[in-house]
């Protein structure tokens, strides 16, 4: 096993470097002088040339992004401009409560989403099914940033049972419990989508599990028709819904660029929206790196699992 | 738009057969619910010049956050004093264009790029797809954030990120498709008649992949309407005094505690909009997928539905262990009935095999796998007869009763090993957990007795055996599994579907050879099914032919092989290859067994038989005795005391 994750961390390397390829090259696209457009018409000259020689733009484009990858490697993502600190410190502060708010919505969204896959597969037709069918299309047509605001308006202006918005209290709190009761009204808000889509594919590989020889094999040795679901049926099912769960994941964190909005969290999603509205371009591009990194990470995670559930992909 | 042209078609009833792609989307209640609402909110979009609205963008200061069915303002006023109705027609127009459009353009580069990778194949596709797997790599939304970010904010430049981040899922299906396309003879053909490759691609492959990008259409568009409105919300798309529902929505978001009308309205707008075009983007999805069309998504419930139309007296005097009399299974499907099992009458005595022997679709395999109700329902069900196994009627017991009998007093071995043992659980778990289901004991002093199975069915090494998964084993090996596990609570009855048809002749002949020793070492009684005359003869005392789902002939196993009485058990003895008479002709059976759905009157052979007589073909040709054990459904048998006529 342990063979088998080095062999997949090293097959990450070259996706994180397409990765690292993909935003190098969209933050070349900007039109017009980079570092003008980066730092505005009002920018002195002197910052200008500054940042032209940060940024390395006398050189060819390839020299440009082995100089950047290089310092990317050092832990240099530059500078933000706006809030005058290093870009990779404020990318890590804001991912760490990105990470709680997604990690908490991926754990409901999966448990959720296999529970009611499950009894809406083995109550194929009837009325759970329904309610579960229904429930799952209205979930995942859902604008996750309205559903954000009519939970706050729900929950938190009529009846005062959550907070509308931030980490924690301002005074007093930053213990679990508080971050808790602040986390689920966002959490939840995340969750809806990815339930939705998880909670499908888990009803139709379900129903393609039930109707393998091996489930009736279970039948024909007089298993309890419970164990025949849960032990013999879901296991299977499991492997096929296991990679969407790595999807949903990518999903969840790009779906926290709302809710994080909505309910001012102050995670990495918040982060990016006021770095495009302030020009703040490298901190984009470091938030959006780390991201894009972290996703790929969780879908390696999620391959790990497929591979420890599922003996033939060893 | 297609749908609505589909529409305008009546719904014809057919007769037979499956429905029709239009009856399927309507008698879908929601996908028809989806067209309705869709086109609903499509034709006021598109008439908005037309109908008597305010001007939106006309600010009107004191008339500011108007509440809703305000006399002049039914849904109210904005912030600026905006008429909100107005606003929304208009704000979904530009949000239907731009969800239209992006989608238009992801379908024309995905689809290019999947088209031209599958059909090119070789180094460009590889080149291609890493680079949509580049894509695919990046958390859905963000990559479109940091394109916006590089472009700047605004609503066209939103259009072009969503777009791109949705070319991927275009390119990946097309691919898919193109590759399997431009192996078929008709690009051949096209190839060799000198066409040139764009020509190929577009004229011949283009067509038939153009319902799979619409497919794709239909199930992208809404989350590209969603998320376009998504980066207006932020404030990155659609910019001032442009407005469509997600800025709306931005905008409403700065005075939702005061006025939540003003956001919540274009919300659930959005909402309505990208729910209709799911709902009708399912209903086409379903609809194009062949496997829903015909059923077979539905799950196999616990135990076949019993529903008799008639329950057969049980026999005075129980001299079988297992005893069907007039057995019927039929399945139900898209409104036909199919008699699979027609009114079967089997004897299974102690420590004897019976083997049922027939063509694919006799319906021998129905018949054992009704016995302990395993046939899937839906669509399978018993529809009359009965099973006795010593005093208990199988098809009149409860679920749990079943569940109990199954495994332990009658066991079954299916066809083929590596599809019938669970593939995610080791050989020891599969034998441990059969032994437990059944029998109180402690987890070790299972997994001993799962040893010992495996060596009484002569698996060597067999405590190592137990931790190996069913891929580690050959096919042989796997099979002897399966036959340990029937062998683990000490059945009376096994029922053996084709246990031998997916192995390797030697195999074969091994596995045969092991299950002989077994039936005379247990004493248990066997249920043989095979189509194999070669293997009945070395295995069963007692055969039964089944043809078109009823007995036609029975008798021991020597009487049949020396003197077959049905034409059909002639035929099938004759199908058999005989070591050593290499000059014997091999008789296939022509034509084919007929339709159970659809059986003639008289005999069900005659069609096929070459001593088919004039009164073969009506009435109902009774399974007449020749002896003791032995009887054939022929009115003119080939030997033997023939019945008068």
């Amino acid at each position: 096993m342990a063979a088998y994750i080095a062999k997949r961390l090293l097959a990450a390397i070259p996706v994180l470097l397409g990765l690292s390829i993909i935003v190098f090259l969209i933050m070349a696209m900007i039109p017009g002088d980079p570092a003008t457009a980066i730092l505005g018409s009002y920018a002195t000259p002197e910052n200008v040339e500054k940042l032209n020689r940060d940024l390395g733009l006398d050189k060819s484009l390839p020299q440009q992004y082995l100089i950047w990858l290089g310092n990317l490697l050092q832990g240099d993502f530059g500078r933000s401009y706006a809030l005058n600190r290093p870009v990779l410190d404020e990318v890590l502060e804001r991912f760490s409560a990105t990470l709680i708010l997604a990690g908490t919505s991926l754990v409901l969204c999966s448990v959720l989403g296999l529970l009611a896959g499950v009894v809406s597969a083995v109550r194929q037709y009837g009325w759970t099914d329904k309610i579960v069918t229904v429930l799952v299309l209205i979930g995942i047509s859902l604008p996750s940033f309205w559903l954000g605001l009519l939970l706050i308006l729900a929950f938190a202006v009529k009846i005062r049972l959550f907070p509308a918005s931030g980490m924690f209290a301002i005074y007093g709190g930053g213990d679990l419990p508080d971050l808790l009761y602040h986390l689920f009204l966002p959490a939840v808000t995340l969750a809806v989508v990815a339930t939705g889509v998880i909670a499908r594919l888990t009803r139709t590989a379900m129903l393609e599990v039930l109707r393998q020889d091996y489930i009736r094999t279970a039948r024909a040795k007089g298993l309890k028709e419970r164990h025949v679901i849960y032990r013999h049926a879901f296991k299977a099912a499991l492997v096929s819904v296991i990679p969407v769960i790595g999807i949903q994941a990518g999903f969840v964190l790009g779906g926290a660029v709302y809710i994080e909005t909505v309910f001012q969290w102050p995670g990495i999603g918040s982060m990016l929206v006021n770095a495009i509205s302030t020009r703040d371009l490298l901190l984009v591009q470091g938030g959006v790196l780390v991201v894009a990194g972290a996703y790929v990470l969780f879908n390696l995670a999620a391959d790990v699992v497929q591979t420890i559930l599922d003996p033939r992909l060893r | 738009m297609s749908g609505a042209a589909i529409a305008a078609k009546p719904a014809k009833k057919k007769a037979t057969g499956r429905p029709s792609s239009f009856r399927l989307l309507i008698n879908n209640t929601l996908a028809a619910t989806g067209l309705v609402v869709l086109t609903l909110i499509i034709l006021i979009a598109l008439a908005a010049p037309l109908l008597p609205l305010a001007d939106p963008d006309v600010t009107a200061p004191a008339n500011r956050l108007q509440p809703i069915f305000s006399p002049d303002h039914v849904l109210g006023t904005d912030a600026l004093g905006r008429d909100i109705l107005s606003r929304l027609i208009w704000g979904t127009r530009v949000s239907l264009a731009v969800g239209i459009s992006a989608t238009l353009i992801a379908a024309f580069f995905g689809s290019l790029i999947g088209l031209v990778a599958g059909y090119v194949g070789g180094r460009t596709d590889n080149l291609l797809m890493r680079g949509i797997d580049m894509v695919m790599a990046f958390p859905y939304i963000l990559l479109a954030l940091a394109i916006v970010a590089a472009l700047g904010p605004g609503l066209i430049n939103a259009l072009y990120a969503i777009a791109v981040v949705n070319i991927p899922f275009f390119a990946r299906n097309i691919r898919g498709i193109t590759i399997g396309l431009s192996r078929r003879e008709f690009v051949d053909a096209a190839r060799l008649s000198g066409k040139s490759h764009v020509n190929i691609l577009f004229g011949e492959i283009l067509p038939n992949v153009l319902p799979v990008i619409i497919i794709t259409m239909s199930t992208t568009i809404g989350w590209m309407i969603l998320e376009t409105a998504g980066l207006s919300f932020l404030g990155l798309g659609a910019q001032p005094p442009q407005a469509d529902l997600g800025s709306m929505l931005g905008e409403g978001r700065k005075i939702l505690f005061t006025s939540p009308h003003v956001s919540i309205i274009p919300g659930l707008m959005i909402f309505v909009l990208v729910m209709s075009i799911n709902l009708f983007g399912d209903g086409v999805r379903d609809v194009l997928d062949p496997r829903l069309k015909s059923g077979a998504l539905s799950r196999p419930v616990a135990r076949t539905a019993v529903k008799r139309t008639d329950v057969p007296e049980a026999p005075a005097e129980q001299d079988a262990v297992l005893d069907v009399k007039a057995l019927r299974t039929e399945f139900e499907i898209g409104g036909d009935i199919y008699k699979a099992v027609g009114g079967v009458d089997l004897k299974l005595r102690q420590g004897e095999c019976l083997g049922v022997i027939g063509e694919s679709g006799s319906g021998k395999s129905v018949t054992a796998m009704s016995i302990m109700g395993l046939v899937p329902t839906p669509p399978g069900r018993i529809a009359g007869g009965a099973a006795w196994l010593e005093h208990e009627d199988l098809f009149a017991l409860s679920d749990e009763r079943i569940r109990q009998l199954r495994g332990s007093a009658v066991s079954h071995v299916f066809q083929d090993p590596l599809s019938t043992l669970h593939p995610l659980y080791t050989v020891g778990y599969q034998l441990t957990e059969a032994i437990m289901a059944h029998q109180a004991m402690s987890h070790a002093h299972a997994t001993e007795k799962a040893a010992k199975l495996l060596e009484l069915v002569r698996i060597p090494n067999p405590a190592e055996r137990l931790k190996a998964y069913p891929h580690e084993l050959s096919g042989g090996m796997r099979q002897r599994v399966c036959i340990a596990m029937a062998l683990a609570n000490d059945a009376k009855v096994i029922i053996a579907d084709e246990p031998t048809t997916a192995l390797d002749v030697t195999v074969q002949a091994q596995i045969l050879s092991l299950m002989n020793t077994l039936q005379d070492e247990t004493n248990t009684a066997t249920l043989f099914i095979t189509h194999d005359f070669g293997v009945v003869s070395a295995i069963c005392d007692r055969i039964a032919v089944m043809y078109a789902g009823r007995i036609v002939e029975t008798g021991t196993t020597e009487e049949i092989l020396a003197n077959p009485a049905h034409p059909y058990t002639r035929k099938l003895i004759d199908c058999v290859p005989v070591l050593g008479e290499p000059g014997r002709r091999l008789d296939a059976i022509e034509g084919r067994p007929p339709v159970v759905n659809r059986l003639p009157a008289g005999c069900a052979f005659a069609d096929r038989c070459p001593y088919v007589q004039a009164d073969c073909r009506s009435g109902e040709i009774p399974l007449t005795e020749l002896g003791r054990d032995r009887a054939v459904r022929c009115i003119h048998p080939l030997t033997g005391e023939g019945p008068n006529v």
